[in-house]
């Protein structure tokens, strides 16, 4: 036998054996979210609607005149990428917190930040049927039979989010200051991401919209607005580059995370 | 290959424990140390090449003093913690009893947490449905399930645990001090459902302080002594050897 192996477990069968894990953290999540507001799930569609209500009317006044319909130009970018900045910045703490019971009983450690990402991915549909609401309102010709096709950006977002979640956990139970790191770099990634401005503001600044071009979510949440608002579907070119980051975040994400999950008991 | 009558097998396991670096919780701490040549390792050796077996059927106990190694053993056995050396194999189902209130969510109610942990052990729905009754029977909970479990007293947690970790009859079932917090009564209970199960083949693994419960309940033991095993056996030589070392 070799000298290392224990318990040796197929990844798939821990899958599906803890899938009812999943559904159960992620429904605590959500109870526990919930519990004692009066108005309960409600909150799910009212708070990204009165947040990007208030963010909206704020930067409307700034930047009318160079995004036809700001309102929902924003709202449908914002979705996606609170659906990005939840999911990580939630999964970064995930094996921190779940210490207590890594410490006691066998369980496949990469639950906790997937079960942080499905549970963003839950708010994401309630945001995301709020910005429907604000599209409808302020120019109902913007949603189309196309928009129907969200769900192939998500999915794309979501492989992406999962990646750089699972490296995100492993990497702050070695080094807990990636925790206040991780927030100075989502403030500097919102700014680096078209969501208040268009792409084509840029066009003088040749250095910034290059490295805006290299960011991974300028290309999500663009398609995400190609198919939600503007009725239009990228390229075969531009859903192969999606593809092939989202798959290159999940298997480097995957990989730091294995390697590194053995030693996790001794650093909580 | 596991040999067909074992349980469980460990064949040199050795732990170690890295103790200086393990207090390097920040990048600065690690840089700064790294550039001053100061990352040098403090080798602690928690297990130290340990071998035995665990028959099938059997019930086994695991005695020493704070700090031998037991709880490390144990955690190596079910999967917890990887050796640094060595081979660990199992054959079958573990059940590990779940230390107080780990695994519960002590915001969610009692009936809530009953599937949240059956659920952290593997089972599915649709297992919980079934069992649930004989759950709620077996602690004797059945007034306070949905209240939640931040107003239970550490000895309600603990049926709850136990209920729900005993509810299958698992292959090994790995049992770490928990039997010290229920009352007489619940104790009882409790043994006469671990007697049941190694009628039923169960393999148990015990660790206790109480060397009259390892007594009562165990066939073989193992002292373990600053990591290495000191004395393996029937119960009564080596607890007898144990209790005459505390003597001295």
């Amino acid at each position: 036998m070799s000298s290392t192996a224990t318990n040796n477990r197929s990844f798939f069968s821990d899958f599906k054996r803890f899938m009812p894990l999943l559904k159960n953290l992620v429904s605590k999540d959500f109870k526990i979210k919930y519990r004692r507001s009066v108005l309960g799930v409600a909150w799910s569609v009212l708070n990204p609607l009165l947040t990007m209500i208030v963010l909206t009317k704020v930067f409307e006044m700034l930047l009318r005149d160079s995004v036809p319909d700001f309102a929902t130009y924003y709202i449908v970018g914002s979705a996606l990428w609170n659906f990005f900045s939840e999911a990580t910045s939630c999964s970064l703490s995930s094996i921190l917190t779940s210490g207590a019971l890594i410490r006691k009983v066998y369980i496949p450690k990469y639950i906790f930040p997937l079960e942080k990402c499905v549970f963003a991915l839950i708010n994401f549909v309630f945001s995301f049927a709020a910005a429907i609401v604000v599209a409808l309102i302020q120019n109902h010709t913007l949603i189309s039979w196309r928009t129907l096709l969200f769900p192939i950006p998500v999915l794309y977002c979501f492989i992406f989010v999962c990646g750089l979640s699972l490296f995100l956990s492993a990497v702050t139970v070695y080094f807990r200051d990636v925790q206040h790191l991780y927030g100075v770099l989502l403030t500097m990634w919102v700014y680096l991401t078209p969501m208040l401005y268009p792409i084509s503001l840029l066009d003088g600044f040749p250095l910034i919209q290059k490295v805006v071009m290299l960011n991974p979510m300028t290309h999500y949440v663009e398609f995400f607005r190609d198919v939600v608002m503007r009725n239009t579907f990228p390229s075969l070119k531009e859903n192969l580059l999606c593809i092939a980051v989202s798959l290159i975040s999940l298997g480097l994400g995957a990989l730091v995370f294995k390697k590194a999950e053995g030693k996790f008991i001794l650093h909580l | 290959m596991i040999n067909n009558e074992n349980a469980v097998e460990l064949r040199d396991i050795e732990m170690h424990f890295n103790m200086s670096s393990e207090k390097l919780q920040s990048l600065k701490e690690y840089f700064l140390k790294f550039m001053k040549r100061q990352l040098h390792f403090e080798d602690f050796v928690a297990v130290d090449k340990v071998s035995f077996d665990i028959k099938k059927g059997d019930v086994f106990g695991i005695v020493g003093l704070n700090g031998c190694g037991k709880s490390t053993t144990l955690k190596i056995i079910s999967g917890i913690l990887k050796p640094t050396k060595g081979s660990v194999e199992t054959q079958g189902v573990i059940a590990p009893l779940i230390e107080l209130g780990a695994g519960f969510d002590m915001e969610l109610t009692a009936r809530e947490n009953i599937y949240l942990n059956g659920s952290v052990l593997g089972y599915s729905k649709k297992f919980m449905d079934e069992k649930f009754d004989d759950i709620v029977e077996f602690s004797e909970m059945r007034d306070f399930l949905d209240v939640p479990m931040k107003n239970y007293s550490s000895g309600m947690v603990a049926r709850i645990g136990f209920a729900i970790a005993t509810v299958t009859t698992p292959d090994i079932l790995i049992v770490d001090e928990i039997l010290a917090v229920g009352d007489f009564l619940f104790q009882q209970k409790c043994e006469e459902r671990i007697n049941k199960m190694m009628q039923d083949d169960t393999t148990v693994i015990i660790v206790s302080h109480s060397i009259e419960q390892i007594e009562r309940l165990c066939k073989h033991c193992v002292w373990l002594e600053k990591g290495r095993v000191k004395m393996i056996g029937e119960t009564a030589e080596v607890c007898n050897a144990y209790k005459n070392s505390k003597r001295e």
